[in-house]
C-alpha cells in the first residue's frame, strides 16, 4: 500500500490523479527562492519554457538574459558563484549540461562554485521535438563530475521543494526537470530531505519480493506496477531515490537485504544513470539480482509522452516484466 | 543560369505553396515552429527549384550540391520543399512530429534522405558545412556547399569559431545564408543580445558579405550567383526576412517563433495565403 507516513497524493490511483509539469514546480520554487537575495537567475533565450519568467517578473534586477549561449551562461554563473551569488542557470538539458559540460566541470564544479544547474526538458518525455531535444545522458554526465550533486524530482511538488532546498546546499547542484505534465505523487506535506530516499509504497506483510528503486516521473508507472504486482501476490517496495548524488547507500543496501532483488526505473540511458548508481553500491556491498528499466542505449524520436514511454519500454508492463525476470534470477 | 520571367513567377508560386504546406503540417502536428519557416519560403524555393544541382530521386548522388540546415527548428519548410521537389511523397508531410515518422521534430540525417545533417541544437551547422566543403576541396569535387543559419544562433560561440575558420581557410566553395528575421524566442534579437553590425563582423573575419531582401527571389538568386563567382573568400548572404511572412497575424511577432496555429488560425492563414494567388509582393514589384 501507499506509504502514508510520507503524505502521498491520495488520488494517485484515481483516473485523474492531478497533473503538473516538473518545470512548473521548479518555477514556483525559484520564485520562493528569490527571497534569498543572493539568488540570481540566468537563461539562454528560454525564459518562458524554463519558467524563469515568474522570477523575472518579481526580481527583474536579478534576472540575466544570456542569449543563445549556454557555454557563456555556465561560465558567467561560475563567476557569479565565486563572488557570493547563488546563480541558477536554465536551458534544456541537452544544451546545459549537454553543450556546456566542460564549462560546468571546470569553472563550476572544480571551483566548487555555488551554481545550480536546471536541466529542463530532460528525458524522452520531451516528446515531439525529437531526439535532439531529449536528454537521456544528463544524469551520467553530471553524476561523474566530482563536487556535483544530482537531484531528480518525481513530480512538480518535489521539484519545487528541491529547488528551494538547493539554495541552502553549498556548491554545484544539478536539478533534472521535465517538460510535460505528469501525475502528482506527493503533496506539500511530503518531506523532502536532500540525500535521503523514502518508500512511496510498501506491500503489506513481513516479507518483500522485490525493491523497485527509481527516480523521476516514471515512479508513477512504478507505483501502478507495484499495485498490479500486489494483485498477483508479489510484494514490493517502491523507493523514491530523488537524490542520485550523494546517494542514499544505506537505504539501498537495507532494501536490497530485505527484498533480495532490485528493479531500477529511470527515464535515462541505462548506461550511467540511476540503475548504474544503485548497481555500483550493491555490487560492492550486497550483490542481488537486478534488472534495469530505462532507455536501452538508443536515441529517442518524436512522439507523445505516453507513446514514447511505451515504445521505449518504460511502461507499467515493462516494470512488471522486469520484476518477474528478476524474481526468476533470485537465489 | 538564366532566371526567366516565367520561371521567376513559378518560383513565387512555389514559395507560397510551401507556406500552405507549412501551415497544414504544423496544424496537423499540433506543435512546432511557424515564424521561421514562413519567412524562408522564397529562399527554399529558390534553392531547391533553381540553384541547387541535385537529383531528388538519387539523394546520395555524390556530385550534388549540399544544403545544410543549421537552424533545424525551421524544418517544416525543408520538409515541404523536399516533398515538393520529389524526395518523398507529399502525403508524408502529415506525419510531422509523430511517432515513427521520418519527419522528426528536428531534422535527422539517418531518418530521411535529403536531410544532409542532423540539426536543432543551434550553432553547429556552419562548422559541419565547413567540414563538407573541406572534404570537397580535398577530393577536388566541384559541388558547392550551402548552409542556412538563423540570426539568433549567432549568439552561440561555436558560430564565430566557424566564421573565423572559414575566413582563414578562404573557403570559397562555401556559402552561408542567414535568415535575418530579427526574432528569437525571448524577443527581438537586438533586445535579447544584439547582433549588429552583423555585416561588419563577417567582413572583419574575411568574408564576402551580401545583404538581400529575402523575399525577393531575383535579388537572392543574383547574390548566390555572385557568391559562387567570388574566389578566395566564403560568402555570406544576409537575407532580410519577415518572420511569419504571408500570414498577417504572425508577421514580425516573435511570439510565433515556436507555436503552431490552431485550426481556426490555420483556416485564416490559408485564406490569406491563397488570396495572394501565389504572389508575395516584394519591394521591387
Ligand atoms: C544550442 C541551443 N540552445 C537553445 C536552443 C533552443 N532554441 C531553439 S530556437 C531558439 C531561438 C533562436 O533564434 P532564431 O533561430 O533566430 O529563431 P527564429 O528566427 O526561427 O524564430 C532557441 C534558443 C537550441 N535549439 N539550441
Ligand atoms: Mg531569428
Amino acid at each position: 500500500m501507499l506509504n502514508l507516513e510520507i503524505y502521498p497524493n491520495h488520488k494517485i490511483f484515481d483516473k485523474d490523479p492531478g497533473q503538473e509539469a516538473l518545470r512548473d514546480g521548479y518555477g514556483k520554487g525559484l520564485l520562493e527562492a528569490g527571497k534569498e537575495r543572493n539568488v540570481v537567475v540566468l537563461t539562454a533565450d528560454l525564459e518562458e519554457s524554463t519558467r524563469c519568467q515568474w522570477f523575472k517578473k518579481v526580481y527583474p534586477e536579478r534576472f540575466i538574459e544570456c542569449g543563445v549561449a549556454e557555454q557563456n551562461m555556465a561560465a558567467i554563473a561560475a563567476g557569479l558563484g565565486i563572488s557570493g551569488k547563488i546563480p541558477f542557470i536554465n536551458s534544456y538539458a541537452t544544451f546545459s549540461p549537454g553543450r556546456n559540460w566542460e564549462q560546468i566541470r571546470t569553472t563550476i564544479a572544480y571551483n566548487d562554485a555555488n551554481v545550480k544547474i536546471a536541466g529542463h526538458h530532460a528525458g524522452i518525455s520531451t516528446g515531439p521535438d525529437g531526439a535532439t531535444h531529449q536528454a537521456i545522458e544528463d544524469i551520467a554526465l553530471m553524476r561523474s563530475i566530482p563536487n556535483m550533486k544530482v537531484v531528480v524530482p518525481c513530480d512538480a511538488e518535489e521539484a519545487r521543494k528541491a529547488t528551494l532546498a538547493s539554495v541552502f546546499i553549498w556548491g554545484p547542484v544539478y536539478l533534472r526537470l521535465a517538460r510535460e505534465k505528469t501525475p502528482l505523487l506527493t503533496t506539500p506535506e511530503t518531506p523532502f530531505v536532500f540525500g535521503k530516499s523514502y518508500p512511496l509504497w510498501i506491500s503489506k506483510g513481513k516479507t518483500l519480493d522485490v525493491a523497485i528503486i527509481g527516480a523521476g516521473p516514471l515512479l508513477y508507472n512504478a507505483l501502478l506496477a507495484a499495485k498490479e504486482l500486489e494483485n498477483q501476490k508479489i510484494k514490493s517496495v517502491v523507493i523514491n531515490l530523488h537524490t542520485i548524488k550523494p546517494l542514499d547507500k544505506k537505504a539501498i543496501v537495507d532494501w536490497a537485504k530485505k527484498a533480495k532483488a532490485v528493479v531500477t526505473v529511470e527515464e535515462h540511458n541505462v548506461l550511467g544513470g540511476v540503475g548504474s548508481a544503485v548497481a555500483e553500491v550493491l555490487a560492492q556491498e550486497y550483490p542481488v539480482p537486478m534488472e534495469f528499466v530505462g532507455i536501452k542505449d538508443v536515441f529517442g524520436q518524436s512522439g507523445k509522452i505516453y507513446e514514447l514511454w511505451k515504445k521505449y519500454h518504460l511502461d507499467v508492463k515493462d516494470i512488471i516484466l522486469a520484476t518477474k525476470k528478476v524474481l526468476k534470477r533470485k537465489l | 543560369m538564366l532566371l526567366s520571367y516565367h520561371r521567376l513567377k513559378e518560383l513565387y508560386k512555389t514559395a507560397n505553396r510551401l507556406r500552405e504546406d507549412v501551415i497544414e503540417m504544423l496544424t496537423e502536428a499540433g506543435s512546432g515552429h511557424s515564424a521561421g519557416p514562413l519567412g524562408m519560403a522564397e529562399v527554399f524555393a529558390a534553392m531547391y527549384f533553381f540553384i541547387l544541382n541535385h537529383r531528388p530521386k538519387e539523394p546520395s548522388w555524390p556530385q550534388r550540391d549540399r544544403l545544410i540546415l543549421s537552424n533545424g527548428h525551421i524544418c517544416p519548410i525543408l520538409y515541404a520543399t523536399l516533398a515538393r521537389a520529389g524526395y518523398f511523397p507529399l502525403k508524408e508531410l502529415k506525419t510531422l512530429r509523430k511517432l515513427g515518422s521520418r519527419l522528426q521534430g528536428h531534422p535527422h540525417r539517418k531518418s530521411l534522405s535529403g536531410v544532409e545533417t542532423t540539426s536543432g541544437p543551434l550553432g553547429s551547422g556552419l562548422s559541419q558545412a565547413i567540414g563538407v566543403a573541406l572534404a570537397a576541396r580535398l577530393d577536388g569535387a566541384r559541388y558547392h556547399t550551402y548552409v542556412i543559419m538563423s540570426d539568433g544562433e549567432h549568439q552561440e560561440g561555436n558560430v564565430w569559431e566557424a566564421v573565423m575558420f572559414a575566413g582563414k581557410n578562404r573557403l570559397s566553395n562555401l556559402t552561408a545564408i542567414i535568415d535575418r528575421n530579427n526574432i528569437q524566442i525571448d524577443g527581438y534579437t537586438e533586445d535579447v543580445m544584439p547582433l549588429e553590425p552583423l555585416r561588419d563582423k563577417y567582413q572583419a573575419f574575411g568574408w564576402n558579405v551580401i545583404d538581400v531582401n529575402g523575399h525577393d527571389i531575383e535579388e537572392f538568386v543574383a547574390a548566390v550567383l555572385e557568391a559562387k563567382a567570388v574566389y578566395e573568400k566564403p560568402t555570406v548572404i544576409i537575407a532580410h526576412t519577415i518572420p511569419g511572412k504571408g500570414v498577417s497575424f504572425m508577421e514580425q511577432k516573435y511570439q510565433w517563433h515556436g507555436i503552431p496555429p490552431t485550426k481556426e488560425q490555420a483556416k485564416e492563414a490559408l485564406r490569406q495565403l491563397r488570396r495572394l494567388g501565389g504572389k508575395i509582393k516584394s519591394e521591387h514589384d
